[in-house]
């Protein structure tokens, strides 16, 4: 699915990846995690193509293609789907506008047959269900004026409409209550299938106790400094980061 | 080239086919007299700086005369909107045409018609009204309006009369408009506690050359009215639009503007609405679409002479290519306009590098116990919104017009009447690209 190899990336000429080599490939979750400042957004955005970031070095190859070559819509419209940390509000587009246009325009780049909006309505409606909400969120514009909770959730509804092949999630746990998590965690275990791979960024491994990694990555300083299995998040929870990274967290 | 209307005022003074009243006639002659004694303005006038009407004064815009060809009911449906039955007064060149307009009879007594049918059968209202909102001494246009006011729109509500429909004033150039120019004036009254919606669209049948619409529109809102009225700017592409609207509002009224400026090569604005009592609500919204060699300019104006009255503006514009925007806001609030809540935001956004906008609010406020504000913008698209919709698959140039779009829904969403609303997002959103 995914093979990256020695991915380097700086922003304002600030190296921030220095030398990230992962491999995923399908069915696979894995989990990234790391203290402030290690780089683990960062990678998250790369992959999605985020114009901040410079590719310095190194390769990603998405199901063989150039990944790095690709424009962020072209990513989208390959499979790659980035739930972000700071979800953008866009005043004066309705959800239900917003997503119909993603979703046709990635079917549209298939050669598939674009839904008209009644068919749409349809899908939508069982998708609405996994994050537990109503139809209404579908005539509010996109994110504007909703609840740091909700714009999480709006990713995750986001996601099970464009069914993604490759899904990241960059700190999509950050600042939601227990319910909120539940609700997000549900939506993307949803989603889980021996096809479709997952990245789950994160600082905390409480969302791992939810969503269960097979693998789970450390970064610091830019690097993958340990790998191991679910049971490194525990570890890792009871030992805090710096046993793996040398220097105390940033408070 | 002020000899051209001094020479055209004085040709038309020895036409004696129209009879016109006394007060009406003093009316002209004084605009005549103001006109000759200020002139054109130039760059130097602190009211124009920006905008450079030197093309206007120095081309000699002859009378508009009628078309050609008639003028074909087919050819105006792109500009009309909402039912057929409603009250529609079309006008071609600057002179009413009754064959293109449709005049249902209006629920108590209200009326539309023809200035120069009012001049007949409405004198005394036209008197006690005409010239007396729209000064001659505003702008030096103003002036040259009333000096050539001839004919245009009346709309009368009497006290207690709600309106169920719009009325639309159409203000239409001929393909053969090229070389001339238009005066109209026009006079909406909305008496005690009626109510009343009222668009006014100037546009074009396409054609070569520039034509000149000169054009005044007075607003009066009696004591508890409302009135809702927008304002379609659509002219030919060479055209040079100079239009001025003066409302004055009495106690407890409110008054709701939406201005489009989207036509005309040239095009200045200018807004003005004085609240005479306390307790009075005035929105003004705009938004201007610009491109190529376009200058859209808005002027508005809000005194603000009693306590206890809200204003609320917002206007926007988007430009592209080369093209020009100017916006100049002013509040005035006076020493008794205690308790006054005054707000004004004009946001830009330039879609392309060579696009400028000049913008200035300007607040005098000279009472100690009022909420003011004001706030300019002038931006690009954020590039985060970008990448957020490309991350979703949508590609740039359509996340681009979405994002433009969505800016321009923002005022075009507040206008009230839903037939309005839905007619104007269809006609924005078709000039930006969009597909909503």
């Amino acid at each position: 699915m995914l093979e990256i190899n020695d991915l380097r990336a700086s922003v304002d000429e600030k190296p921030i990846l220095n030398g990230i080599t992962l491999s995923v490939k399908p069915g696979e979750v894995h989990a990234i995690m790391g203290p402030n400042g290690s780089g683990k957004s960062t990678l998250a955005q790369v992959l999605a193509g985020h114009p901040a970031y410079e590719v310095t070095g190194g390769t990603a190859t998405y199901r063989g293609e150039d990944l790095l070559e690709m424009e962020p819509e072209e990513r989208a419209q390959a499979g790659i789907f980035l739930a972000f940390q700071y979800p953008v509000e866009i005043p004066g587009v309705t959800n239900a506008y917003f997503l119909r246009a993603a979703y046709n325009e990635i079917r549209k780049s298939r050669g598939q047959e674009e839904l008209d909006p009644m068919d749409f309505l349809d899908l939508l409606e069982s998708k609405l269900k996994l994050v537990d909400w109503g139809p209404e969120i579908m005539r509010r514009a996109v994110n504007a004026g909703f609840s740091g909770g909700e714009k999480k959730r709006n990713e995750i509804l986001q996601m099970a409409v464009l069914e993604p092949a490759l899904a990241i999630l960059d700190e999509t746990d950050s600042g939601l209550d227990i319910d909120a998590l539940r609700i997000v965690a549900d939506g993307v275990n949803s989603l889980r299938s021996p096809e479709r791979s997952i990245i789950v960024v994160t600082h905390y491994q409480r969302l791992l106790n939810f969503i269960v990694p097979d693998f789970v990555h450390v970064l610091a300083g830019g690097r993958i400094v340990k790998s191991g299995g679910k049971e490194l998040a525990l570890e890792l929870e009871a030992k805090g980061y710096e046993w793996l990274t040398g220097v105390p967290e940033a408070a | 080239m002020t000899e051209t209307y001094l020479q055209a005022f004085a040709a038309d003074a020895t036409v004696p086919a129209e009879a016109v009243p006394g007060w009406l006639e003093a009316l002209r002659k004084a605009g005549i007299e103001r006109f000759a004694a200020v002139g054109f303005p130039g760059l130097k006038d602190e009211d124009w700086r920006f905008t450079p009407v030197a093309p206007i004064a120095r081309t000699p815009f002859a009378p508009a005369r009628p078309p050609a060809a008639p003028v074909e009911r087919a050819a105006l449906e792109p500009f009309l909107f909402g039912h057929p039955e409603w009250a529609t007064l079309v006008f071609v060149n600057g002179r009413y045409a009754p064959e293109l307009s449709t005049r249902p009879a209006l629920p108590g007594g209200a009326e539309v018609l023809s200035l120069a049918e009012a001049v007949e059968s409405r004198g005394e209202l036209l008197a006690a009204h005409v010239g007396r909102h729209a000064l001659a001494e505003t702008t030096p246009f103003a002036a040259l309006n009333q000096a050539f006011a001839r004919d245009g729109a009346v709309v009368w509500v009497p006290a207690g009369v709600e309106l169920a429909h719009p009325i639309h004033l159409v203000f239409v150039a001929s393909a053969d408009a090229g070389g001339t120019v238009t005066h109209p004036r026009n006079l909406l009254v909305v008496e005690r506690g009626a109510r009343a919606a009222v668009v006014e669209s100037y546009v074009s049948l396409g054609g070569e050359g520039s034509y000149f619409t000169n054009t005044v529109t007075e607003v009066a809102v009696g004591r508890g009215a409302w009135l809702e009225h927008a304002r379609i700017q659509r002219e030919g592409d060479q055209a040079f639009h100079l239009g001025y609207t003066h409302v004055d509002q009495d106690q407890d009224s409110h008054y709701r503007s939406f201005t489009l400026a989207m036509g005309a090569l040239l095009a200045r604005h200018n807004l003005h609405a004085r609240l005479n009592a306390p307790h009075v609500e005035t929105l003004l919204y705009g938004l201007a679409l610009t491109r190529g060699d376009q200058l859209a300019d808005n002027h508005t104006a809000i005194f603000h002479d009693h306590p206890h009255c809200n204003s609320w503006e917002v206007y926007k514009s988007i430009l592209d290519d080369r093209s020009r925007g100017v916006f100049n806001g002013k509040v005035f609030v006076t020493p008794e306009a205690q308790k006054t809540d005054a707000k004004q935001t004009n946001r830009n956004l330039l879609l392309s590098p060579d696009a400028k906008v000049d913008t200035k609010p300007q607040l005098e406020i000279f009472a100690d116990d009022v909420r003011c504000t004001h706030g300019a913008t002038v931006g690009q698209i954020d590039e985060i919104a970008y990448f957020y919709l490309q991350s979703r698959g949508i590609p740039r140039e359509r996340a681009q017009t979405m994002l433009t779009c969505a800016f321009a829904a923002e005022v075009v969403d507040e206008i009230a009447i839903p037939p309005v609303r839905e007619y104007l997002t269809r006609l924005v959103t078709e000039r930006l690209g969009g597909d909503r």
